[in-house]
């Protein structure tokens, strides 16, 4: 078996790549795990393990990523600075490399205070871009911080995200371009609704020749109910949910709710391939991952390429 | 300044209730200026102790005593001559003074009574915003004079993060997101390309590498 990111082929070989987010359970069960990599198997290219997120403890995310890279799926190890010094970040990139996972996310992390340890120390020791940086050199001058020689380098495809919701708009195409020069090989972003600004964004990144340095796989999170519309535009930081996006979720009948998240969703990827510079989709179900073959089929996705 | 905020009263009855002569010794510095601990908030300290005490019906001397600095041995030596009265004190300085205080006085307790909180200015009337983490290394010239290690939550040297919105921090809108402020600060100076820099981890060493600091100056030293 090659043991190499599926992830990273799938994108140098020119196609579009579809990846998916799986949120770890609140215990300690590897069966809840397992079975969301059956749900996601063959449904896309790499899984995406949150890291703790909105700040609430959970299963490990490189526990996590193990058991799905055991199970024959290519996990994306999302990993927070919010948590951990630069000695465990590190440490961590080695031992997640020595266990077969072949693509990280370097993520700032949702601030401790949203979620259900808001006593706690948030470490905040390196930014992203800096973490980006040094797995960057661990990888491609086998050094850590400092310049310590490693034994071996991890083999790791390196990924960063990008917010284009977020102010000062002007200021975020230099964050990215930031990004890809501390060495993002790929960018996801922020949960796309708001195309009008997504594409204002995106030719913003072309006039400084972004998408050429830097594979852009666009988010996407099917809308349960008009209220789920509402929470996300209300209650989640750096989130952009046009008022006509809602109303469509109102305007259908309560049973039909769901099948109009997902049209959306379909209506989105279809928008999204259609920009100069997006490379892929990834679906965020949150705890519905059950619906991302569905989204993936209706938007003629599948099915998805198969390496030796 | 140093800030800080009086402990809740039944907090601090609690701790001064085994003595009997109490003296309640204000700062007149930083926490003067914040209006936790100085002269003022001190006599009136003193006076809801005093209170408290004899509705409980209790003898219980409490006197008070206002220094210009609890945290400069040279202000803090004169307590000499009437510390041995009491068997506590009840200091009204930041955590910097209620040490000196007890380092120079070991046989006496005493006992915090208000909460430290930053390094800060007074924006306006009765307003202290944390603005200084006393990191050692200064880099505000590298952000347009706004420390984003004190005034971004997150510490981030590359910011902002994805959370930012209409200049306002993710984790509460009352709080501006710093970030925001530098890019605005730095585009009004022409200086902005400077953000495309990628800073480096910040060295803590300077901060907590040697264990606790301190700053040696021989040229004032007699």
């Amino acid at each position: 078996m090659n043991n190499s990111s599926k992830l990273k082929r799938v994108l140098e070989g020119g196609g579009f790549a579809v990846t998916a987010e799986c949120g770890p359970p609140k215990g300690a069960n590897s069966d809840v795990v397992l079975k969301k990599a059956e749900t996601l198997r063959n449904k896309v290219d790499a899984v995406n393990v949150t890291d703790n997120q909105t700040a609430i403890v959970r299963m490990s995310s490189i526990a996590a990523c193990s058991l799905l890279k055991t199970a024959g799926l290519d996990p994306v190890l999302q990993m927070v600075v919010r948590d951990r010094n630069r000695i465990a970040l590190q440490s961590d990139i080695l031992g997640a490399s020595a266990l077969g996972i072949r693509n990280v996310l370097c993520l700032s992390g949702d601030h401790h205070i949203f979620g259900n340890q808001p006593q706690a120390m948030g470490v905040f020791d390196l930014d992203s871009i800096q973490f980006v940086q040094v797995v960057r050199t661990m990888r491609d001058e086998g050094k850590i911080l400092g310049g310590d020689d490693l034994s071996q380098p991890p083999d790791l495809f390196i990924g960063a995200a990008a917010n284009p919701f977020a102010d000062p708009l002007d200021f975020r195409v230099i964050r990215l371009a930031k990004k890809i020069r501390a060495g993002a090989d790929f960018i996801q972003t922020q949960c796309i609704y708001n195309l009008d600004r997504f594409e204002r964004w995106m030719g913003m990144a072309r006039d400084r020749g972004l998408p050429d340095k830097v594979y852009i796989l666009g988010g996407i999170t099917p809308l349960k109910s008009p209220s789920m519309a509402k929470y996300m535009k209300n209650k989640v930081s750096g989130m952009d949910i046009p008022d006509e996006i809602i109303k469509r979720m109102e305007g259908v009948p309560k049973d039909k709710q769901r099948e109009e998240g997902i049209k959306i969703c379909v209506e989105t990827i279809q928008r999204l391939r259609e920009i100069p510079g997006i490379k892929g989709i990834h679906v965020m179900a949150i705890e519905w991952e059950e619906v991302v073959g569905e989204i993936v089929e209706r938007a003629g996705l599948l099915p998805r390429p198969v390496f030796d | 300044m140093i800030t800080g905020e009086q402990k809740p009263i039944d907090e601090i009855m609690e701790m001064i209730a085994p003595y009997k002569r109490i003296l309640v010794l204000g700062c007149a510095s930083c926490v003067a200026e914040c209006a936790a601990g100085g002269e003022k908030e001190t006599a009136m300290l003193a006076s809801t102790l005093r209170i408290a005490a004899k509705m409980r019906r209790e003898d219980i001397l409490i006197e008070e005593k206002t220094l210009d600095r609890q945290c400069v041995r040279d202000f803090v030596i004169p307590l000499d001559d009437i510390i041995e009265k009491y068997d506590a004190v009840l200091s009204l300085a930041c955590g910097a003074g209620v040490q000196a205080v007890a380092e120079i006085f070991p046989e006496v307790p005493i006992i915090p009574a208000l909460n430290t909180e930053f390094l800060g200015e007074t924006r306006d009337q009765g307003y202290w915003v944390e603005s200084c983490l006393g990191c050692g290394d200064c880099m505000l010239y590298h952000f347009g004079g706004i420390c984003p290690l004190a005034r971004c939550s997150k510490q981030l040297l590359n910011g902002p993060c994805g959370g930012s919105m209409d200049g306002r921090c993710e984790i509460n809108p009352d709080v501006e997101c710093a970030w925001h402020l530098i890019v605005d600060r730095l585009t009004k100076f022409g200086a902005l390309d400077r953000l495309e820099n990628i800073y480096p981890p910040k060295d803590w060493s300077r901060k907590q590498g040697g264990g606790p600091r301190k700053i040696v100056r021989e040229d004032q030293q007699k």
